[in-house]
């Protein structure tokens, strides 16, 4: 079965590879899941913000007892090694790329304009094929208006398209008033790709302690719904590649975001639950249900379920409990 | 040859540099002030940085100094090139291995920086005492009197060994060397090749023992022989002195620096010649330039062989006019002739005349006199060099002197003219004043490197350090000129003064280093036209009186624009260039971006950016304040300590808190090294910018922020209500709320001068507004708005009477609270996490504990002057302390043991006897008192008071000797104090006997996992996986389990605590090992600066810890196993968090995780490994009943 696609102008054999997760922090788990066939690997995201604390956090740590009391004038060993910033990141995206063949795709989570150029740079030059943008960007201010957050959002991504000749992808998280016009406007900055969705850490509350604590609950396939419908209003509009990040569990659940427009299929949970091979178990089950189902290629599939092509386009436009109470009783 | 390069570095780089590289085995011990030696040996060899031979030197630490010497002895033995650094007591722990290492004629040089011995006190810094005590072990003594000399000397002292076969102990001055950072000529390794003759190293390689030439050395023998072979190795010390001196003289021609083994310097027809060795003499080198220069005639003898002392090479290095000779020894022996190297001089003189040596006949022999100075690195400067020479002018000059004190006991001391000085007025002579957080020492460091190393100009830096840890204070002396500086004392004229913190003109006389016309650059939150409103009198008195320039930056907005937190470090350096011209500005700026490059570039784009922006903004800051006429300020500076405070502390401890303590004559002092209890409650440090605000509202009083408070500075009383009538206003309190006290009143207060800001009080509070839980029950608030009301609250509250001992439930977290702290305000850093628990121990315990303190952090927070935190109750009762040494603690405070339990055995003797006398009813009861708990100590005292009545109207010889023992029948508590380095590593000896003995002693171990007080170095309680130093990469092994290997005897009460995760287990801990009568071990888990993360997270971290699984809590009761229960029971539960969430919240860690993730990854493995194999052990024993013993 023909299952080939192509994603941000990459042809792949498959559009399933492991999504931004920290699978790729270990080399050995990388190795595994490009045995398992991983058509492209997307790697964890380099956080501007988290390495700006520990660079603070560590210059205070080692800095501010120094040079105090007579007897320890120092509390650490002096290693020229011991490096903070980005260099974790790059060199594990040299060793990645040393040891795969597959396109690799760095992800980036940038705080301010300097971080996302300075990292697009560092990340290009330590030779990711891709990019992918994790814009994460929760708006609490009363006064930023949507527009000015996405202009925002559409200015970085230009500036790093100038800094960059990797293709570049963007991770979305579903909240923004209008998707298709911020996807049309990224389209139009260059990007080559979107990524529905962003999980986030839900903060949960302690009732007892009166404290917010940070979860990451791993999805299941009824998360795969939301991102169904918006690659379906996407797919054909955008003329970028799509992916579907959040809620592949099953190999049918992969053919349902294929045929919603996915070119890129992203799994994390599924892998964290079951072991690297699973990619493998979900590109079997994808072939066999399209022979099961008479399709010749992945490719005829592609989109069909999309709002332009479905047959009852009004489900995705619609919110999903009124049509199913006009339609009780009847 | 390749071109020698000039660099400034410190004494103690400068000593290693040398030894890395002629060395192949280095085997070490941390001690102040050499363990950097060791440190950067070890750094060094972890980069793979070769010796001259193109091999890595192999740097190992050992358990203590003694087995570093016998490893070194070893190595030795062996072939291998090897050395070692140490100081003071490491020295003396050397001694015995130092005779073998002589006796078998070996090649070794060792590099010793010399400190004083803990004789009455201990001291970290530099005099002769240690060096002098190894005069006998056989070893040559090679002296340095400057970083230079010390970089040479270590090369000379190495060449030498290697031909001469008598092993050499290289010396140089703790801190006055070791941490004097200079500009110096480096040796290149062709250099050091020149020196090291290779046919001389193979000639160490054939003498070492090996299988395939075996020899035996270190035989027993016996009066057949011994003396005879003693005796064989004279003529290798016979001719030492003379292999030194080619040695010497072959370095004299190589780098042009030359020396003898006794250098003359001065008039060439002296008559007055002073003699010492070590960097006094650079000193006095500047006091003779100058005194000669005034055709006065005088010289000095520089002592630099001192062992073997070449009599000839002395006598001959004098001038034939000396008339008179003043020895100047840094040490003390009590009892002797006089002072080492005064004896040796009276005997080589003698001697020389004997054998013809001399051209004075016996009359004409110039006179000779001893004379002590500069102990403890007591100041010794040009003025007393004058002094010694305007004695030696006398007719009868003053034998066994001292210069340097006031001695108005036995009247020793010279007088010294104050205003005499040989400081140039091309040097440029700067004194910078800062706190240690602030980075002030470090900016220093750096200008030194600028300076020394950009311009043609000699730089050298000396920095004082503070006693405390917390908010300490940092005074950085800088001279910069065109001459080499051989200003070996402090700068007591600076033509730049600069104040990096406003609160510091409060405390300190500051300008009394301005000379006038100085430059005077203060921080402070004030712009140029206001600055002058803010000064106290006695600083405006002094800028107009000696016309001061005076500059004003607010640097704190300078960081604060440039978020750079509190760093104000290159934003003062900044100015100080900009000010004093030492540079052109641009060039300045331009070297200073350099160096933050440098520093922070592989820590950070980010610090970079914020320093570099920091740099440009801070110009336009930099004001020069338009000074009025006159002084304005109708205020002065407050009194160092409160008008009712003890006259001792206004005496003696208020002087030395002023800095001024080198004032203080010898009667002052105490004549054995005893002082007054409770004396830091008189030094008001104000150094929080913020402290704890209570909400009694919220408040639900369970007393877990006074546990935790380092600082016994936020404390809970719970009193009757009419004593709120005299309350101040703005006292807060509350309904008490649980029913053991109903109807009583609480309240939480804080000492707002005490209070270091840690904020673990709030941090560790529970309460919360349930309306809105940002509220809590504790929240921090700015000090200053706050410190005048809280200080009359803070009085008011101390005023409130603790609440009765007995009927507190001392074994529970909030009973335990409400016992008074007997150890409060100590100088350990804030957030520190030994002190709760050794607050917790006085709360308990101290109103009748005797506790022996290993050296370390605990014996520095506890009992370093000028205050100590150790107090009294109401009663008088407290904690007695004493710190003996570093290894012998366990042994030392068995003693204590052994002593108590003497005096109760003939006390109880004593009573029995006295029985019919005193009542034998009041006898019975005493002996059968029950002391368990509070209640039946109380009832103790009472009883033991009732007999103390009865025996002093007794007459008899027996009721006496009762009465100065009766106290003791008043159960004593032994405690028995140190960190893990004694613990785990150089007392774990004496702690393994003195457990296995079966004496009731406490032990707690404060478990930091490293050296804290040395600055972070390894020991066998580092866990797996952290780096730390000669750890770097990671420690590999895991964490002895020392409390298993106590619980081995079977009869030891072992607990592991974390107060930070379950402190309910903690107070309980205390409470059973105090009560088991036999010996307890408690080993707490402290968490520490040297870990690498904001303590404020201290807390958070034991959780994780334990909740881990690397820290199990639990506790091994043998009282339980007679009852036929498990001895062993755990207090936490299984691990719920992998290992690796912990880990990664530590720098100590994560360093390694950056370093090198691979293997990080293994190391967590491996740790997660041990983590489990440990709690399967744990848990089986905590099911484990053991047999019971069959009854006869």
């Amino acid at each position: 079965m023909d299952l080939s696609t192509t994603y941000l102008g990459f042809k792949l054999p498959h559009p399933l590879m492991p999504g931004a997760s920290p699978l790729t922090g270990d080399l050995d788990t990388v190795k595994r899941l490009e045995d398992a066939g991983a058509a492209a690997l997307v790697m964890n995201s380099l956080f501007e913000e988290q390495i700006v604390l520990e660079e603070l956090a560590a210059r205070d740590a080692m800095e501010t007892p120094a040079d105090s009391f007579a007897e320890a004038l120092s509390y650490f060993p002096k290693l020229e090694e011991y490096r903070l910033g980005p260099d974790e990141y790059l060199r594990q995206i040299r060793k990645v790329k040393e040891i795969v063949s597959c396109p690799v795709i760095a992800s980036l989570n940038g705080v301010t304009t300097g971080g996302w150029l300075q990292y697009a740079r560092q990340i290009t030059e330590a030779g990711a094929d891709a990019l992918e943008l994790n814009v994460y960007y929760l708006a609490t201010s009363p006064t930023e208006t949507a527009q000015a957050l996405e202009d925002r959002t559409i200015e970085m991504v230009k500036s790093v398209k100038q800094v960059t000749h990797i293709p570049v992808a963007v991770k979305l998280s579903p909240f923004y008033s209008s998707l298709p016009s911020l996807a049309a406007r990224l389209a139009e900055a260059g990007v080559q790709g979107l990524v529905l969705f962003n999980r986030f850490y839900q903060p949960d509350i302690d009732v007892n302690e009166l404290e917010v604590t940070r979860t990451l609950e791993l999805s299941d396939s009824r998360d795969l719904l939301l991102r169904l419908r918006w690659l379906a209003i996407l797919s054909g509009k955008i003329d970028v590649s799509l992916a579907v990040s959040g809620g592949v569990h099953t190999a049918v659940d992969a053919v349902k975001a294929v045929m919603t427009g996915a070119h890129g299929v992203q799994v994390v949970s599924a892998l964290l639950d079951n072991g690297p091979e699973t990619l493998k178990t979900l590109r079997e089950g994808m072939a066999r249900w399209l022979e099961e189902h008479k399709y010749a290629s992945l490719e005829q599939m592609r989109g069909s379920m999309n709002l332009s092509r479905s047959p009852d386009p009004s489900a995705y436009e619609r919110a999903n409990y009124a049509h199913i109470l006009q339609g009780w009783g009847r | 040859m390749a071109k020698r390069r000039v660099i400034t570095i410190d004494g103690n780089e400068a000593t290693a540099s040398v030894a890395h590289r002629t060395n192949e085995v280095i085997a070490i011990y941390p001690i102040t002030p050499s363990s950097s030696m060791g440190e950067l040996a070890d750094e060094w060899s972890a980069h793979l940085r070769k010796n001259i031979w193109g091999t890595v030197p192999q740097v190992t630490e050992m358990q203590s100094e003694g087995g570093a010497a016998a490893a070194v002895h070893g190595a030795l033995q062996a072939g291998a090139l090897t050395t070692t650094f140490t100081a003071s007591q490491g020295l003396l722990l050397m001694i015995p291995s130092m005779y073998k290492i002589a006796g078998e004629l070996t090649s070794y040089c060792m590099h010793v920086s010399a400190r004083t011995l803990a004789t009455h006190a201990l001291s970290i810094f530099g005099d002769h005492s240690d060096v002098m005590a190894c005069r006998q072990t056989g070893f040559a003594l090679l002296a340095s009197c400057s970083v230079q000399e010390a970089h040479d000397m270590a090369c000379i002292g190495q060449a030498a060994t290697l031909k001469s076969r008598v092993p050499l102990l290289h010396f140089f001055e703790g801190f006055r060397i070791t941490h004097e950072v200079a500009k110096i000529e480096e040796l290149t390794d062709d250099d050091l090749r020149h020196m090291m003759d290779d046919a001389l190293i193979a000639a160490h390689r054939q003498r070492a023992l090996t299988p395939d030439r075996p020899v035996i050395r270190g035989t027993a023998q016996n009066p057949n022989e011994f003396f005879q072979a003693r005796e064989a190795c004279s003529p290798f010390f016979d001719a030492c002195s003379g292999i030194v001196k080619d040695v010497m003289d072959r370095f004299g021609k190589l780098t042009g620096r030359h020396y003898h083994l006794f250098d003359y310097e001065g008039h060439p027809q002296a008559e007055r010649v002073i003699m010492l060795m070590g960097s006094g003499a650079e000193a006095a080198a500047e006091a003779i330039t100058y005194l000669t220069a005034r055709d006065e005639r005088v010289g000095m003898v520089r002592v630099r062989l001192y062992r073997p002392f070449d009599v000839r090479a002395f006598v001959d290095s004098l001038p034939k006019t000396t008339r008179k000779i003043a020895v100047l020894d840094r040490t003390k022996e009590g009892g002797a002739v006089g002072d080492p190297l005064y004896v040796d001089v009276v005997t080589a003189l003698r001697e020389a005349h004997d054998q013809g040596w001399t051209q004075w006949d016996r009359e004409s022999c110039p006179d000779v006199v001893g004379g002590r100075y500069g102990l403890s690195s007591k100041e010794f400067n040009p003025a007393m060099v004058k002094a010694i020479f305007d004695e030696l002018a006398k007719d009868k000059p003053k034998n066994h002197f001292t210069v340097g004190i006031e001695d108005d006991v036995t009247h020793s001391s010279l007088p010294v003219d104050p205003d005499f000085s040989t400081e140039a007025d091309d040097v440029v002579r700067a004194v910078f004043f800062g706190l240690g957080a602030d980075g002030t020492v470090g900016a220093n460091k750096n200008s030194i490197k600028i300076i020394g190393e950009e311009t043609d100009n000699y730089a050298q830096g000396y920095f004082v350090y503070d006693s405390k840890k917390a908010g300490a204070i940092t005074i950085s002396h800088l001279r910069f000129g065109p001459r080499p500086i051989q200003s070996t004392y402090l700068i007591d004229r600076a033509n730049f003064v600069a104040c990096h913190q406003f609160l510091f003109l409060e405390k300190y006389d500051v300008l009394e280093y301005a000379v006038p016309g100085a430059v005077f650059l203060l921080n402070a939150p004030f712009g140029p036209d206001e600055i002058w409103d803010h000064l106290p009198r006695e600083v405006q008195e002094q800028i107009v009186a000696k016309e001061l320039k005076f500059y004003v930056i607010d640097g704190y907005k300078v960081a604060r624009e440039a978020h750079m937190g509190s760093r104000i470090n290159t934003i003062m350096q900044t100015c100080f260039f900009a000010i004093s011209g030492v540079l052109p500005r641009d060039e300045a700026i331009a070297k200073i971006k350099q160096a933050i490059e440098k520093t922070y570039g592989k820590k950070g784009a980010e610090v970079v950016q914020r320093n570099f922006a920091a740099v440009d903004t801070t110009l336009e800051h930099l004001h020069k304040v338009k000074v009025p006429g006159g002084v304005t300020a109708t205020k002065g500076r407050p009194p160092t300590v409160a008008p009712e405070a003890p006259d001792f502390v206004k005496n003696v401890t208020a002087v030395i808190l002023q800095n001024k303590g080198h004032s203080l004559p010898v009667s002052a002092f105490s004549v054995d090294g005893t002082w007054p209890l409770g004396t830091t409650k008189w030094e008001k440090r104000n150094i929080a910018q913020e402290i704890p605000v209570w909400e009694p509202d919220i408040c639900i009083q369970c007393n877990k922020c006074s546990l935790i408070c380092p600082h016994a500075a936020i404390r809970p009383k719970v009193y009757d209500p009419t004593l709120l009538k005299d309350a101040p206003p703005t006292f807060k309190s509350a309904d008490y709320k649980a029913a053991d006290f109903k109807g009583m009143k609480f309240t939480l207060q804080v000492a707002p001068e005490d209070c270091t800001g840690c904020a673990l009080c709030a941090e560790i509070c529970p309460a919360k507004d349930k309306a809105n839980p940002k509220r809590r029950a504790l929240m921090l608030k700015p000090q200053m708005p706050l410190r005048e009301t809280e200080r009359e609250n803070y009085d008011f509250f101390l005023g409130i009477p603790d609440i009765d001992r007995t009927k507190v439930k001392r074994e529970t977290v909030k009973g335990s609270q409400f016992l008074q702290p007997l150890f409060e305000y100590s100088g350990a850093c804030a957030g520190c996490g030994e002190t709760p628990y050794v607050k917790l121990l006085s709360q308990l315990f101290g109103d009748r504990a005797l506790i022996a303190n290993a050296t370390g952090c605990s014996s520095i927070y506890g009992g370093n002057l000028p205050t100590t935190p150790y107090t009294t109750n109401r009663e008088g009762r407290g904690p007695t302390w004493n710190n003996s040494l570093f290894e012998d603690t366990a042994e030392f405070g068995c003693g204590f043991r052994l002593a108590i339990d003497k005096h109760i055995e003939q006390a109880h003797e004593l009573l029995q006897g006295l029985g019919g006398k005193v009542g034998d009813e009041l006898v019975r009861e005493i002996l059968a008192a029950d002391q368990t708990d509070e209640v039946g100590i109380a009832a103790q005292r009472e009883r033991v008071a009732a007999l103390k009545e009865k025996l002093a109207g007794n007459g008899s010889a027996e009721a006496a000797r009762l009465l100065l023992l009766a106290d003791y029948l008043v159960k004593k508590s032994v405690w028995i104090l140190g960190g893990d380095g004694w613990a785990y590593d150089i007392g774990y000896g004496g702690l393994d006997h003195v457990i296995a003995m079966g004496r009731d002693v406490n032990l707690l171990v404060l478990d930091t996992e490293v050296y804290s007080n040395t600055g972070g170095q390894a020991s066998k309680a580092t866990p797996l996986g952290a780096s730390a130093k000669f750890a770097s990469a990671g420690k590999a092994s895991p964490k002895k389990d020392l409390g298993m290997m106590a619980m081995n005897y079977g009869t030891v009460y072992v607990a592991r605590v974390a107060m930070g995760a379950k402190d309910a287990q903690t107070v309980r801990a205390f409470v059973e090992a105090e009560s088991y009568p036999g010996p307890s071990l408690i080993i707490a888990y402290s968490h520490c600066i040297a870990h690498g993360y904001d303590l404020i997270n201290g807390p958070r971290q034991q959780k994780l810890a334990v909740d881990c699984g690397l820290w199990t809590l639990c506790r091994y009761d043998p009282r339980r196993a007679a009852k036929g229960k498990p001895p062993l029971v755990l207090d936490s539960g299984e691990p719920t968090i992998p290992v690796a969430e912990y880990m990664r919240n530590e720098t100590r860690f994560r360093m390694v995780e950056k370093v090198d993730p691979k293997r990080f990854q293994q190391l967590l493995l491996k740790a997660q490994q041990v983590e489990r194999e440990r709690y399967a052990l744990y848990q089986h024993l905590a099911g484990l009943t053991l047999p019971q013993a069959e009854e006869n």
